[in-house]
């Protein structure tokens, strides 16, 4: 019981994690109508800005923020420089513009930093493990990850629904001519949006650094399951990539952790272990198959399109 | 209508006569490299056709295209390590499975359209990815050593310039196929889907089963491309269809020049060699390559083959206007 709840608490963590890729993706695409698989890109960057910054001033506290600032800039001269030329094209020129931008980004990292990986260390006051509950003891580290999580999906809904930047956001998602005949210098609010977006996949990649190693194209499967997060979720909301990550993180890990031993009951030993790898891998994809199948725009589809 | 002599057929001419005696080149020049790169990027070229039906005629942009590649490699792969190498088993065992698998897939992918198609195809490759990384029997991650090729009486696949004609005879087939195919009743069925799939339907065509068919013949015929490709490197692996390599095959259409006969091979000669020439110019020749394929997005939308066509077209009045007509 203690180790289900321990899965559980696993899942939410990496559907945490998903949430923060999924919903830049989600708004870029929601907003901009842009496709953007350079987005493990930035995560990946985010990692390794916070691996550098980290050991360069010494403290977590200290590198976290420059490296969060750092993937901000990039996204946004990566807006200025490329993305602002792709809008309103088809979306096949999107899959292989940031195709070609994922390639500039490995290399550009390899030659930075080189072809080894590099490693975040927690500072120690944050590689301890607190009691959850009665006799379970889980790294605070995570816990830290799904609470800080949760409060940048609170600010995420606050800016979008409650500001007036995020009215301005919302009408140039509508309509991108009209708010910008109303004066609105919509060319700026795109390169924000879209360094937010940056921010958030930078984020996620400093968060999973220190339980990762920091490597070339790191970013590259997790951006796929965050693909079936946004697909899942309805492609432009972000509500939507709320529920489907925490839905996706805990199939995942709820599957790793436990369908090998059911599949162990119906299987002989030899061919449960061939096949539980697999499928368990598998199960994710299944599960978007499965609901695209019912829902073809996903469970929450975005309203206005 | 364009003259016959023009320099977009001069260019295919050119490349096709060279195809055609690289091998008497490279045995008199004695480097066996050269037939052995043209070999792969034939065989590459291949199955950029494939998915040129598809995402160039049909609209359908697939990027999970790499997945039949390794599924036709796995046939392959599969059957050699259980002592079945006879060839007229195996090709019919990777284009059937190729052809099964495309049909499951596709079943699912195509209810679905835009943005969801491409990521949906893309997540469909990657379940093909993991279960070939889970076959433990049969090498997992660390992929299968092919040590016999594939037995035909009469062909030995061993032999390097047979093995290089055997394949340049198919991508020429499949290059013919696939141009029958878009110039029949069929293939206009599916254009007209692709610009616009309701008016289709209402003159009465059931245009999810023209679709599905079309995915299918794509799947086969690069499921085809797999098996060439296994006895070619005599190894298959999951990398086979790692994500980026569905990627390389959209870059080899798009850079080639989609909907156009020849735009695949074009694009895979291109492609390659000039993957070839970077990395022998740097190390880091991606950091090159990847901005490039953003000029080409940007600036070049009809591809080597859409430049050759304005090329052609250019001494002619009015010539511009017939090439966007064709392109849709």
């Amino acid at each position: 019981m203690i180790y289900f709840i321990e899965q559980c608490l696993n899942g939410v963590q990496l559907g945490m994690l998903l949430f923060l890729l999924a919903a830049g993706l989600t708004l870029i695409f929601g907003i901009m109508d842009l496709v953007n698989l350079a987005h493990g890109s930035l995560y990946m960057l985010g990692a390794y800005f916070a691996a550098t910054l980290v050991a360069w001033t010494d403290s977590f506290l200290l590198g976290v923020p420059l490296a969060l600032l750092a993937t901000l800039v990039v996204g946004m001269a990566v807006e200025v420089v490329a993305m602002r030329r792709l809008y309103g094209r088809d979306h096949l020129d999107h899959v292989l513009g940031t195709f070609g931008l994922i390639l500039f980004f490995n290399e550009l990292v390899r030659l930075i930093w080189g072809p080894a990986g590099m490693t975040l260390f927690l500072p120690s006051w944050l590689n301890a493990a607190v009691p959850v509950l009665p006799g379970l003891y889980y790294p605070l580290y995570r816990v830290v990850i799904i609470v800080v999580t949760i409060l940048v999906a609170l600010f995420l809904y606050g800016l979008v629904m409650r500001t007036r930047l995020g009215m301005l956001i919302r009408a140039g998602a509508s309509n991108r001519e009209m708010v910008g005949a109303l004066g609105i210098n919509i060319k700026l609010l795109y390169t924000f949006v879209f360094g937010l977006g940056a921010a958030l996949a930078g984020f996620a990649g400093l968060m999973q650094a220190p339980i990762l190693t920091v490597q070339i194209g790191m970013g590259e499967n997790i951006l796929i399951v965050a693909f079936v997060v946004i697909v899942i979720g309805g492609i432009g909301s972000i509500r939507g990539a709320f529920v489907a990550s925490l839905f996706v993180g805990m199939v995942d890990t709820i599957g790793r952790a436990f369908f090998p031993d059911l599949l162990r009951l119906v299987l002989s030993k030899e061919a449960a272990a061939t096949a539980a790898p697999a499928l368990s891998s598998m199960m994710i994809y299944l599960l978007m198959a499965a609901v695209l199948v019912l829902r073809p725009e996903g469970l929450f589809p975005a309203a206005n399109r | 209508m364009t003259p016959m002599v023009n320099a977009r057929n001069l260019v295919v001419a050119a490349l096709l006569a060279f195809l055609l005696l690289l091998p008497v080149y490279a045995g008199v020049t004695g480097n066996p490299f050269l037939l052995t790169l043209f070999t792969r990027i034939v065989i590459l070229a291949l199955a950029a056709t494939s998915l040129n039906l598809i995402l160039g005629y049909g609209g359908m942009v697939s990027f999970g295209h790499a997945a039949y590649l390794g599924i036709g490699g796995y046939a392959i792969g599969i059957l050699a390590s259980e002592g079945i190498t006879s060839g007229f088993v195996q090709w019919p065992v990777a284009l059937i499975v190729s052809a099964l698998v495309a049909l499951i897939i596709g079943l699912f992918c195509l209810r679905t359209r835009g943005v969801y198609f491409i990521m949906i195809t893309l997540a469909f490759a990657q379940m093909v990815y993991y279960v070939a990384a889970g076959l433990a029997r049969y090498g997992g991650d660390d992929g299968l050593t092919i040590y016999r090729r594939s037995q035909f009486d009469g062909l030995n696949l061993s032999n390097k310039p047979t093995f290089y004609y055997l394949c340049l005879a198919l991508l020429l087939g499949t290059i013919f196929l696939v141009w029958r195919l878009v110039n029949s009743r069929f293939g206009l069925v599916i254009q007209g889907a692709r610009s616009n799939e309701r008016r289709m339907q209402s003159i009465g065509f059931p245009t999810f089963r023209y679709r599905l068919t079309c995915f299918v013949i794509a799947g086969t015929l690069c499921g085809l491309a797999g098996a060439l490709l296994a006895n070619h490197t005599d190894f298959v692996s999951p990398a086979m269809m790692y994500w980026t390599r569905s990627g390389d095959l959209i870059v080899m259409v798009v850079l080639g020049g989609m909907s156009s006969t020849f735009g695949p091979l074009i694009g895979a000669v291109a492609l390659l060699v000039l993957e070839e020439a970077l990395s022998g110019l740097t190390e880091y020749w991606q950091i090159i390559l990847g901005p490039l394929l953003l000029l080409v997005v940007l600036f070049a939308r009809g591809g080597i083959d859409g430049l050759l066509e304005a090329a052609s077209l250019r001494p002619r009045l009015g010539g511009g206007a017939d090439a966007k007509v064709r392109r849709g």
